[in-house]
């Protein structure tokens, strides 16, 4: 018996199986903190951790979920195109605020954690916090930042930006939904996009367009910043 | 099926455009801006990917839940810099949201 707790297959059904009840969960309840991911990861943890298997033998078996990540950051490329097709407004305007605010994003996480102490590794992990889980993920891979530090750390966001993003846009006289959708979809991904929609159409799928433009932009800055910051110490 | 093909061969492009420049961009997002431009000069079209690409991201959380679970491995260090984390992401996401809100109003006024 234990040593079906140790197989591959077990790991792998039980995996999906506590995702499949966990997206159940946060459907019936509708309670934001209940998120999916969070859920899942804070159960897996402790099972994993109940029926003694070490995370190197979780990773093995749950390798092809771990690779469809990638194929999915390509699949993101499908639905910017359907994004950006379907937008009406200024795309050069939304594509220069998002610049704009992937650069204060970056900026602002690694000053804030630098100056509070925070090492490299932390620091790694924290730069693309505003962006979708996939690419953040990817991009704190990539950069030598603790992937599951990120994926938390994204989801926290999402559910903060979401909660505060339509108070500050108030506090800040911002009227046009364009302004809207675009804050909260860059800054708080699909949970923004969720809040989004709850304020109207267009601001929902301004919000969607963002998602994909801020994943891409934070996916060239990151590199190219940390490059500069490599020189400058 | 064929969906699925379209998009492992531009993730496989992604990651030898990757290589050959460095590796300075992750190669699955090199992939991911590959296929959008060939969907936007249509030598892809959307109805070949449509079914696949729905598919994985409808599904998506789930793919994050691995990496996720590696939390397990990195406790301490976390823990450490607990409040470094949570003060500049809360920081960052507000500055985020009011740029972006901001400059976007500003530039559609200036436009009209």
């Amino acid at each position: 018996m234990i040593a079906l707790l140790h197989s591959q297959l077990f790991l792998l059904t039980f995996t999906i199986g506590i995702y499949a009840g966990a997206v159940w969960l946060y459907k019936r309840t509708k309670w934001m903190l209940l998120h999916p991911l969070l859920t899942s990861i804070v159960v897996l943890i402790v099972s994993i951790k109940s029926f003694g298997v070490s995370y190197e033998e979780f990773s093995a078996a749950t390798s092809i979920i771990n690779f469809m990540l990638g194929v999915s950051v390509v699949a993101l490329g499908f639905l910017l195109y359907e994004q950006l097709i379907h937008i009406r407004g200024n795309v050069k305007i939304m594509l220069t605020s998002i610049i704009v605010g992937a650069t204060v994003g970056i900026g602002s996480v690694i000053l804030i954690a630098k100056w509070m102490g925070a090492n490299f590794q932390i620091i790694a992990s924290l730069e693309p916090k505003s962006v979708t889980t996939p690419i953040a993920i990817t991009v704190a891979a990539h950069a030598g930042g603790i992937p599951s530090l990120t994926s938390v750390v994204v989801i926290v966001v999402g559910i903060f930006g979401g909660i505060v993003g339509p108070l500050i846009l108030r506090m800040l006289g911002i009227e046009s939904k364009i302004a809207k959708g675009l804050a909260l979809g860059s800054a708080a991904h699909a949970v923004g996009t969720a809040r989004a929609m709850e304020l109207g159409a267009v601001e929902g799928a301004v919000s969607g367009l963002a998602i994909g433009l801020m994943g891409v932009t934070t996916a060239l800055l990151v590199p190219i910043i940390n490059f500069i910051l490599h020189f400058i110490g | 099926m064929a969906g699925i093909l379209i998009l492992l061969f531009f993730y496989l492009a992604g990651n030898a455009l990757a290589v050959l420049i460095g590796n300075f961009i992750p190669g699955s997002v090199l992939g991911m801006l590959l296929l959008f431009v060939a969907l936007v000069l249509k030598i892809v079209k959307p109805v070949q990917v449509r079914g696949a690409a729905i598919f994985l991201l409808d599904n998506m959380m789930l793919f994050f839940i691995p990496v996720g679970v590696g939390l397990i491995t990195s406790y301490a260090l976390i823990g450490k810099y607990i409040a470094a984390i949570v003060v500049a992401s809360a920081i960052s996401t507000i500055l985020v949201i009011a740029v972006v809100g901001w400059l976007t109003q500003k530039l559609e006024k200036r436009q009209s």
